[in-house]
């Protein structure tokens, strides 16, 4: 724990390069203003409403999209908020910590393998027990996985997490824990459930749908809180430099881990929730490739900022479904793969800065003609 | 376990040891050197197996003449590549290297199943290797293996020697030790470069056509191979080639072992090797030496 307030306050002031982009929520907070900060005070008022506006409108839109999507569109949308969720997870420690972990689907894999286990076998499973347990499983597999691999740094640690991952991926898949290679069926989705009252049921496609809804913009307005308290300051300054960090009186490991084992819970959430939609669970959810998928998802985006992650996770889940539809590729639909690996090389080529940075880099060319534009 | 069994299951393990080394030297050095994350690593194994399975008719019972084809094309095929595409990856920053190579895994696993089809191939055994060796009373031990074996114990002492010996392995080992002092010294280190991924491509190229006969050629067999492989360059140490060799023979040794001894959690065997070696030493076991 660092010693004082005000150590901390200064380390999160001196720091040149809090969070990357300029949107993101860490600037605002500091206490002590840097001169810059100062003169683009003005201009901070509209980008602070700006951050918060964005996402409350999407959400908002999104709430009312079941009105008009249904059935495959909607669980269309359904996969994508899941998968946002996973996204948000793991940049919590790539982008906010600067941790690289190629090994994130396991904790995912682990929650969806407790909640079809704690199901019960004759009838739907309460989701206000499953959800807990499921998290609290991933958590503890994070707080093993995390409090042993944090010790390993950089390429390292990228392999390190994803042997965990693997050491996971083939316990169910070789024993006969979870099903083998197979897996196991879900015979019910679970519903919420006090005492005797049926809150809602996951069965149903709008429940399902609503709180998948609810549970992204829960992860999002937790992520936005906790980038903008002390421990998210805290984080920020590890991913820019940890050895400075250590020097002001930070014990870096704890917070490390600390935000290893919040990633691994969230991941939890979306095994839970995917376990739930998809009924079913098998080796599969924790494969590399799962991991792989994610981490692009998330640099695909945007590092850095929580939207990032989010405008990741929905390109490529629609570049995916666009790759693999036969009304547009037609019978190469079957070779998805291809265009779709093609696609995001020329994305990474073209937009070193993901996604976001293409907004970024609109707003630059647009401010240009401006300038040019106004008479002097 | 029987005295047999035992030195059978040693010499399979020096066998899967040896051909792991072959696919992960190239990757440590391309680490090392260029310092790119190479994903796609484990499809120029694959593209291996794969000309093996293509050549093959074509040679008969050449089969070293066919190996050799097989390098010279994997040679070309590694140039294309740096020049093309990897050349441009050594700017960017580790994530990107990931996203790209993880594209190109992609992208190569397609253009595999444009050209070949998907299904499982098997590769005939030359003749002249077929046969077998009694061992004792019932086991006998495939001419074929201990061929694999040796061919891969001949191209790993003329990698030490190439690397340890020669001009080019010098400047090597500089590119790997101190890039930008090597560039200060007037070495051509985009020609290095190219020579290395090269070399690593041809190596990895090379393990698959030997693997080819004995573990048959498959949709998805890169990604298998590439991640024991990296398990296999951080336990020995990124960029040490000796590092490599140690550890894939303990990589080797612990799988076939572990199969034998406790069939269901050998899988993660390995993957415990890894995480205690890396907890003893979390550089791995030879970090910047040769």
């Amino acid at each position: 724990m660092p010693p004082s307030t005000t150590t901390a306050s200064t380390v999160s002031t001196t720091l040149p390069a809090s969070p990357a982009s300029p949107a993101s929520p860490a600037s605002p907070a500091s206490p002590v203003m840097l001169p810059e900060a100062h003169a683009a005070a003005h201009t901070s008022a509209r980008t602070a409403v700006h951050t918060w506006l964005l996402p409350v409108a999407v959400a908002c839109a999104a709430a009312v999209l079941p009105l008009v999507l249904s059935g495959y569109l909607q669980d269309l949308a359904v996969r994508i908020m899941i998968t946002a969720i996973f996204a948000l997870s793991l940049e919590l420690l790539v982008g906010t910590t600067g941790l690289v972990s190629l090994g994130h689907a396991a904790f995912y894999g682990v929650a969806a393998y407790v909640t079809v286990q704690a199901s019960p076998a004759d009838g739907p499973g309460n989701l206000l027990i499953l959800l807990p347990l499921a998290m609290l499983g991933a958590g503890a597999y994070a707080l093993l996985v995390g409090a042993l691999s944090l010790r390993t740094r950089g390429v390292y640690f990228i392999m390190v997490t994803l042997a965990f991952a693997q050491m996971a991926f083939f316990i169910f898949h070789d024993t006969p824990v979870g099903g083998g290679s197979d897996g196991i069926f879900l015979p019910l989705r679970p519903v919420a459930r006090m005492g005797e009252q049926v809150l809602f049921d996951l069965d149903r496609p709008l429940s399902l749908y609503f709180f998948t809804l609810a549970a992204l913009v829960a992860t999002y307005a937790f992520l936005a809180l906790l980038q903008r308290s002390r421990f998210g300051h805290a984080l920020a300054g590890i991913r820019v430099s940890e050895q400075r960090m250590r020097a002001a009186g930070f014990s870096t490991y704890g917070y490390k881990l600390a935000a290893f084992v919040i990633a691994g819970m969230l991941a939890g959430l979306v095994g839970c929730l995917m376990a739930s939609k998809q009924g079913l669970v098998n080796p599969e959810f924790l494969s590399w490739h799962e991991s792989g998928a994610v981490l692009l998802m998330i640099i695909l985006g945007g590092l850095g900022s929580l939207r990032g992650a989010v405008i990741g996770a929905i390109a490529f889940v629609l570049l995916k479904e666009l790759c693999a539809s036969e009304a547009v590729f037609g019978a190469f639909a079957s070779h998805w793969q291809l265009t779709l690996g093609l696609t995001m090389i020329a994305f990474v080529a073209f937009l070193p800065d993901g996604l976001i940075g293409l907004g970024a880099r609109l707003g630059r060319m647009r401010g240009q003609r401006d300038r040019q534009a106004t008479p002097r | 376990m029987e005295l047999s069994t035992f030195f059978v299951q040693c010499l399979n393990a020096v066998q899967y040891g040896l051909l792991l080394f072959l696919v992960a030297s190239g990757l440590t050095l391309i680490f090392g050197i260029m310092g790119v994350i190479n994903l796609a690593h484990g499809s120029f194994y694959m593209l291996g197996a794969y000309l093996a399975f293509g050549l093959s008719p074509l040679f008969g019972n050449q089969f070293l003449l066919q190996l050799a084809a097989g390098v010279v094309l994997s040679v070309a095929i590694g140039f294309l590549l740096e020049w093309v595409f990897f050349s441009y990856l050594y700017q960017r920053n580790h994530l990107q290297q990931v996203l790209m190579t993880y594209s190109l895994i992609l992208v190569f696993e397609e253009i595999r199943s444009l050209v070949a089809g998907n299904e499982v191939h098997g590769v005939a055994i030359p003749d002249w290797l077929s046969g077998g060796i009694r061992l004792g009373d019932v086991m006998t031990y495939p001419v074929y293996n201990l061929f694999a074996s040796a061919s891969c114990l001949v191209v790993a002492l003329a990698l030490y020697y190439v690397v340890n010996r020669t001009r080019l392995g010098m400047m090597i080992r500089a590119g790997a030790s101190n890039r930008d002092m090597v560039r200060g010294l007037g070495i051509d280190i985009r020609l290095l470069y190219r020579i290395v991924f090269a070399a690593g491509v041809a190596l990895a190229a090379l393990a698959g056509m030997i693997a080819a006969p004995v573990s048959s050629v498959y949709p998805g067999m890169g990604g298998q191979i590439l991640i024991i492989c990296f398990v296999v360059v951080v336990i020995g140490g990124i960029g040490s080639i000796s590092g490599a060799l140690i550890a894939a023979l303990l990589v080797g040794f612990v799988d076939t072992f572990g199969k034998v001894l406790f069939a269901q959690y050998s899988g993660v065997s390995v993957y415990l090797l890894m995480a205690a070696i890396l907890l003893w030493r979390p550089e791995g076991l030879r970090n910047r030496g040769f």
